[in-house]
């Protein structure tokens, strides 16, 4: 489709409208649970919400009434604000809470905090934890809708959402696109999240790096591996790179910082390898010079990182609206 | 505990002697906590007329199970386990005898510990319980513990239960040492290192759903070294839990080198694969972690062709709020203690498992093991029994169960086997409700 950005004030609404799904599942927890209709009715209206964020009056009434509530804890300026921005031009009412300042650390677990929370009656439950699973278990004890923003190794299906729809914006199509996803894949929800969602589009993807930081396995779920960037990003339309934590390099993983950004951090030369029309992604927040040389990070013509920020307010509200739209129609429903 | 109860005489069962090998029909009469006389027919004339006579109809009746690796919660952590509830759980499930395992808070690493869980077992009066002493002080595999006056005051074997022992020179001094006093040293063979931190085995699987793993070789490593180890000292080694296919070749060639060792198999790990943590369920986080399905065959054919030879429950109570936190996070283990005889017997239902051979498993062969006198239906033998109707099918609901926590890996799960009657000592200890 389309991108809306084009029409007017009134479309851009009547597009929303027309495109606006309910979510057949109560809760927005992988990227696995999805099907290809659906992610790509995701896509068509998150490209819908990328309209109404370039005009000056961005708020609409579709949450109005709701209450959403950011459960972090771990800190994270990036989706943590994105998502409150997606609530706040979608009418809701959001609520942060970061648990480590509260009564987390005495002793309350997850489950008592949540289901504290779930006692507020809040609708949505945005949820980001160091632990893989933790959003599924959260889901399984409260009756609200609950959105997984990051569970340890495990997913990050929004960050994924906001790649693809940044994929398609940019280069028309996620379908065929070969896309290199590099660095440390074995602690990486994001690449998790992307290996599922980029493929269901129809995306070729190829997993770069060190023996090390590549979980076992990988090979069986469709994709490439490759140890060396030269084979890796060779003629890829599309490099993203992760992140790696510094804890990580200093002897554990791999030996030093050098000598990965020797092999694997990626600079213009290693870039020279991959399509000449290749754009660059980086989840964010980056290390500069050791996995991306900022020359790379910065250059308007091949980064497509700042797109990512923009691109995560208007997936996030795709997520919202199509959950509340699950939930308006569960409401209707009751009151028959 | 011998008994002065009215003797009983149980006919028309179907009898299970491991020691003899023999199934089929018998009676059984049970006086002064002993069974007085043992019959491979189905009924016994010239009974005296004070004895109550209890028709089996076909049932079970086998020695009472003898479970080799129980924890409770006591002393230390009470509110998940007592000794009195483990015993009520061990008695639902016809397990006759339990053996506590030492890493309680504090630890069961001197005589007076020892003589503590005996002297409450005693108190408590429902089935045998026997410690299991530390191997090291406080399980912290640094220093040898006091084995020789553990063995005296009662331990039947010695264990850092979970912690292995990751000093080579400790662990050959713990074998030597307890050779010395003829006691048997289990030890978990799980290399320290590699496992640091993992919650699931290694895998395509466990990848997928982020979890910390450690790779299965993980066990064969530090079981080769046990092995060897064994093979110096001359000491009986017990391989707490063998789970992999790996490890189970490295045994079978130590065992025909002459080495003494004899591996137990989990119940769990007899009965689930890694499939089963998928959505995180924090009941199947078990420790050592469940393995491929390829592995669970191949310790199903061990078990089959006595190359392992004891089945124990690893029973692990541990409390909801410890099961209810994020996988990595849940304190591993499951309780067992009420589903081990149903879930062997779906080995035998499901995978045409020899009955005797999966009895013999849990009474006779442990038993042997660690030098108690049960698993055997014999005259004079102790009267511990137990009477199964092992086709009964059943749900299992882990809120019935009665152990102090519920965190039962059977959860849900569609099991055949009810456990009728169990007897400690020719006593009546569990009858189920007709």
């Amino acid at each position: 489709m389309p991108p809306a950005a084009d029409h007017d004030a009134t479309d851009i609404e009547r597009l929303i409208r027309e495109r606006t799904f309910p979510l057949p599942q109560r809760h927005f927890l992988s990227t696995d649970g999805l099907n290809r209709p659906q992610a790509e009715a995701l896509l068509d209206l998150a490209d819908a919400f990328v309209g109404l964020s370039l005009r000056g009056e961005k708020k609409l009434a579709t949450l109005r009434g709701r209450t959403m509530v950011n459960l972090f804890f771990e800190s994270s300026t990036r989706t943590q604000s994105s998502f409150e921005i997606a609530a706040k031009r979608l009418g809701a009412d959001t609520v942060n809470m970061a648990p480590r300042n509260s009564s987390i650390t005495k002793g309350e677990t997850l489950i008592d905090t949540a289901v504290t929370l779930n006692a507020m009656k809040p609708d949505i439950l945005v949820v980001r934890h160091s632990a893989s699973g933790a959003a599924d278990l959260l889901a399984q004890k409260v009756d609200c809708s609950v959105i997984n923003a990051g569970d340890g190794w495990h997913g990050h299906p929004t960050q994924a959402l906001l790649d693809a729809l940044t994929l398609r914006r940019a280069l028309g199509r996620v379908e065929g696109l070969v896309v290199a996803i590099c660095g440390d894949v074995l602690h990486s929800r994001v690449a998790r999240s992307n290996v599922a969602l980029l493929q269901l589009l129809g995306a070729q993807v190829r997993l770069v790096g060190p023996p090390t930081l590549m979980p076992a396995g990988a090979e069986q779920w469709g994709v490439a591996v490759h140890h060396q960037m030269k084979s890796g990003i060779e003629g890829a339309d599309v490099v993203m790179m992760l992140r790696l934590q510094l804890e990580r390099m200093d002897g554990a993983f791999v030996p030093s910082t050098r000598e990965y950004f020797r092999y694997w951090g990626l600079d213009a030369e290693k870039l020279a390898w991959a399509s000449p029309k290749v754009k660059v992604m980086h989840p964010g927040p980056m290390n500069r010079g050791v996995e991306i040389e900022s020359g790379v990070a910065d250059d308007p013509e091949i980064s497509l990182i700042q797109s990512q920020v923009e691109m995560g307010v208007a997936a996030r509200m795709a997520v919202l609206a199509t959950l509340a739209a699950r939930l308006d129609g569960a409401e209707a429903r009751c009151g028959e | 505990m011998a008994s002065r109860t009215q003797p009983i005489a149980f006919i028309n069962a179907r009898l299970v002697d491991p020691e003899t090998g023999y199934d089929g029909d018998g009676a059984v009469v049970v006086k002064d906590g002993m069974i007085a006389d043992a019959l491979h027919r189905p009924t016994i004339e010239s009974l005296s007329e004070d004895v109550r006579v209890i028709d089996c109809s076909g049932a079970m009746l086998a020695p009472g199970l003898v479970d080799l690796r129980v924890k409770t919660g006591e002393p230390g952590a009470e509110p998940k386990e007592t000794l009195k509830s483990a015993s009520r759980a061990a008695a639902a499930g016809g397990v006759t005898s339990i053996v506590i395992q030492p890493d309680t808070d504090p630890a069961i690493d001197d005589p007076a510990m020892v003589d503590f869980i005996l002297r409450r077992a005693r108190d408590i009066e429902l089935v045998h319980v026997y410690p299991a002493g530390a191997a090291t002080r406080g399980c912290q595999g640094e220093r040898l513990a006091e084995l020789g006056l553990m063995r005296e005051a009662g331990a039947v074997y010695f264990t850092d239960a979970d912690r292995p022992i990751a000093d080579s020179k400790v662990f050959r001094r713990v074998l030597s040492y307890a050779k010395g006093f003829g006691a048997a040293v289990a030890h978990r063979p799980a290399d320290p290192w590699l496992c640091a931190g993992a919650c699931a085995t290694e895998g395509e699987f466990a990848a997928r759903l982020g979890l910390p793993s450690a790779p299965a070789v993980a066990e064969r490593i530090m079981l080769e070294r046990d092995l060897a180890l064994a093979g110096l000292t001359g000491a009986q080694l017990i391989v707490d839990q063998i789970t992999t296919a790996d490890a189970l070749e490295s045994l079978a060639r130590a065992r025909d080198r002459g080495v003494r060792a004899t591996a137990t198999a989990g119940i769990n790990h007899l009965s689930f694969n890694e499939l089963d943590i998928g959505d995180y369920r924090t009941f199947a986080r078990l420790d050592p972690p469940l393995r491929t399905e390829a592995d669970r065959q191949a310790l199903i054919e061990a078990l089959v062709s006595g190359l392992v030879e004891v089945v124990v429950s690893a029973h692990a109570p541990a409390p909801a709020e410890d099961k209810r936190l994020p996988f990595s996070e849940a304190t591993p283990g499951g309780v067992g203690l009420e589903t081990l005889l149903p879930a062997l017997l779906s080995l035998h239902h499901d995978g045409g498992a020899p009955l005797a051979t999966l009895i013999r498993a849990v009474t006779l062969a442990p038993a042997r093991l660690v030098g108690l006198d049960a698993g055997r239906i014999a005259q004079g033998a102790p009267a511990d029994l137990v009477l199964c109707d092992i086709a009964a099918p059943f749900r299992v609901d882990a809120d019935k169960l009665s152990s102090k926590s519920k965190n039962s890996p059977f959860d849900g799960r569609r099991l055949q086997g009810g456990v009728l009657m169990t007897l400690v000592s020719g006593r009546i200890v569990h009858q189920a409700v007709a």
